[in-house]
């Protein structure tokens, strides 16, 4: 088996072009995914066209200064913000796909916070050529005007709430450079009783004070419940997420590095296996090599070999790579190479399988084609985008081939998304199913 | 059905007596595809430095036969005296890997072989083939002929006691040709028994001890071509008593 093994090596040194063609294609294959699913939501890119002069943008309630740009500083932290200077330019980047959206804030928008007397709005531009583009931004700006909205009121808030202490407390008031003593609900109700103490017993004066200072005493102990009123106004409604499942760890960048990996990996493997298998078919060599000189098995054991560890190799360099990207935690490379060497196992036993029922190297290139785009894109199907029986059906399916057992092993390994074990188990159970299968299949192949 | 011959004749090129033990022996070997029989119920025996022709109409089994008796193909019924190992087998596509230079691929079988000098068995081949200049040439650059050569050198990598051969001179020129029969009658001197199938029939008649003719799966004569001609009508040459013995049996 160790000649044959490297009679392969050497077959395939000597096919640069194939080779050349079995690890870029599907390296940029995966990458492309990975790039097209790791880019949109993170930081979308935004044009921003800012009316607001810089004279503009603090607003002033009774006193106090708020700096509006510091809100939005966060917004454009958000977003990749393209500062453009004209709303028409705007449109422009937007409508030729520069751009996924565009923020047009009006230049009266400090006057109508500050005034409260129309609401203030913002002009949000998107092209919904593409639905899922269009969402996205729609999601975004949304989210990050909120956020906005949330950190303006708690400002907002936090001046009202400086007022109400001083009506309730007293002290010192500033407005428009004039400085004001307030006397306060607390001290105001103190000053009554003392001038209450030094009325007449019968005087009918004491009662209208004793009126006053009960109106002073109520009002000063309801609006010290005005803080935790107050606080909820600007989130009156707040969210407690949990994840139910998966890793709070996960996140869109490792998954599309493991959707990228095992893409590679079902094709390095799959196109190996079966085109190494039926090369011995092509070049008439098979049955010369099982009449005594290597078992049938012993064939299959080899083939599946080579081609698990070649794209093993290449799924290794290509975690490698990503990770100096993604930010994966290399401690966790040892289970990479587990996740990746069992995946490979069963793409290449799947591979074999395919290489068994064909008779050229054509053939099964094609076969291995045409058998896992579909199983693959089956796989990605979310839960909740089709009915449940459908997704039954499409997870049953899916648990027949390799690819969903191998993304979850990279996923797990990668951040601990789910457990690992099961699909180790799941991928080793499919190793010697397919194998077995293969086996079947080169009886009829001399 | 002609019987096998029973006691060899004062003739030069006539096999070895039959008390010599056989290089190979067959018993009933049948073989099946579906409902219609490749070979059935086929006894014969190689002795040591015979040549003997497999010959008969298409379909008529002969590369079945000989796929057996080299355990290239599982028979459904008999029994073969040789594991596969120890028989030289020679198909008639040549079974070579043409990204592999000539000597990669005589090194390669070598090896598989279980060829105890490789190096060895590798440089006796290229010489006894004429392949020594190409060498390092790939397979795929060779002419038909050539690759031919290659692979009746890997049949012969480890010194078989007994070679099967299908088809071996188709594609080869004449001079090839001529080549290789001189090459057969070499190992057949040095003691090798040698069975090859063929269309071929004058050089069956000018070259082999013995013709075995089949016809639909059935051995319908076994003997010295001589004897193959006296089965005929008198007069008629040795094509024309194949016909005939071919046509007696079913065919």
């Amino acid at each position: 088996m160790r000649w044959l093994f490297l009679k392969d090596l050497q077959i395939l040194r000597r096919s640069p072009l194939l080779v050349a063609l079995l690890v870029v294609y599907p390296i940029a294959v995966a990458l492309l995914i990975g790039l097209a699913l790791s880019r949109g939501p993170d930081r979308p890119r935004v044009a921003i066209f800012n009316q607001v002069s810089p004279s503009d943008r603090t607003l002033n309630f009774g006193g106090e200064s708020i700096d509006t740009s510091r809100y939005a500083q966060q917004l454009y932290r958000s977003v990749d913000p393209v500062r453009v200077e004209s709303r028409e330019r705007a449109l422009e980047l937007v409508r030729r796909g520069e751009v996924l959206g565009a923020l047009i804030i009006p230049p009266d928008i400090t006057m109508k916070l500050q005034t409260g007397l129309e609401p203030a709005t913002v002009e949000v531009l998107y092209n919904a050529d593409d639905p899922v583009k269009a969402q996205l931004v729609q999601d975004t700006i949304k989210s990050q005007v909120q956020d906005a909205n949330a950190a303006l009121t708690r400002r907002l808030t936090d001046v009202a709430l400086g007022y109400l202490r001083l009506i309730v407390a007293g002290g010192d008031f500033s407005f428009f450079g004039r400085q004001f003593d307030v006397l306060g609900l607390g001290p105001a109700e103190q000053l009554l009783r003392g001038t209450q103490a030094e009325l007449p017993r019968g005087s009918p004066a004491r009662a209208d004070i004793q009126r006053v200072i009960e109106f002073a005493r109520v009002a000063r102990e309801n609006l010290d419940l005005s803080d935790e009123v107050l606080a909820s106004v600007g989130q009156p409604i707040r969210v407690d997420a949990q994840v139910v499942q998966g890793a709070r760890s996960a996140t869109l960048s490792s998954f599309a590095v493991a959707l990228a990996v095992t893409v590679s990996l079902m094709f390095v493997t799959l196109l190996l296996a079966a085109g190494t298998l039926a090369l011995e078919r092509e070049e008439n060599a098979f049955r010369r090599l099982v009449r005594g000189l290597v078992s049938r098995t012993g064939l299959l054991v080899e083939k599946v070999g080579l081609a698990a560890a070649c794209s093993l190799l290449v799924a290794l360099v290509m975690l490698a790579g990503l990770a100096a990207f993604v930010g994966l935690d290399p401690a966790r490379a040892p289970l990479w190479a587990l996740a990746a060497g069992a995946g490979a196992l069963a793409f290449a036993a799947m591979g074999a399988a395919i290489g068994a029922l064909t008779r050229d190297v054509r053939a099964a290139s094609l076969l291995a084609f045409m058998i896992s785009l579909p199983i693959a894109f089956l796989a990605l199907v979310p839960s909740g985008t089709v009915g449940a029986g459908l997704y039954d059906a499409t997870r049953a399916v899916s648990a027949l081939f390799p690819f969903a057992p191998s993304l979850a092993a990279l996923r797990a390994a990668l951040d601990g998304s789910g457990g690992l074990a099961g699909p180790l188990v799941h991928l080793l159970v499919l190793t010697l199913v397919l194998g077995a299968a293969a086996r079947l299949g080169l009886r009829r192949f001399g | 059905m002609t019987q096998p011959p029973t006691s060899a004749g004062p003739e030069p090129a006539a096999p070895p007596a039959a008390a010599a033990s056989p290089a190979l022996e067959a018993h009933g070997v049948s073989k099946r595809y579906g409902f219609r029989w490749a070979v059935r119920d086929v006894t014969l025996a190689l002795a040591p430095g015979e040549l003997a022709a497999v010959i008969g109409p298409n379909g008529a089994g002969k590369t079945t036969l000989l796929s057996i008796l080299a355990g290239e193909t599982r028979a459904d019924g008999g029994t073969v005296s040789l594991p596969a190992r120890e028989v030289g087998w020679v198909p008639q596509q040549a079974a070579l890997y043409g990204r592999l230079t000539v000597a990669e691929n005589l090194r390669l079988f070598a090896r598989l072989e279980g060829a105890e000098d490789v190096d060895g068995a590798v440089a006796r081949m290229l010489a006894q083939t004429g392949l020594e200049e190409r060498a390092r040439d790939r397979v795929e650059t060779l002419s038909g002929g050539n690759r031919q050569r290659v692979n009746v050198a890997i049949g012969l990598l480890t010194s078989p006691r007994v070679l099967l051969l299908d088809e071996p001179s188709t594609a080869l020129d004449p001079a090839q040709r001529a080549r290789l029969w001189e090459f057969l009658d070499e190992l057949v001197g040095a003691g090798t028994a040698i069975a090859y199938s063929s269309h071929n029939l004058e050089e069956a008649e000018a070259h082999a001890d013995r013709v075995v003719v089949l016809a639909d799966g059935l051995l319908v004569f076994d003997g010295a071509p001589r004897e193959l001609v006296a089965e005929a009508r008198a007069g008629a040459g040795f094509e024309a008593a194949f016909i005939e013995v071919v046509r007696r049996g079913g065919r």
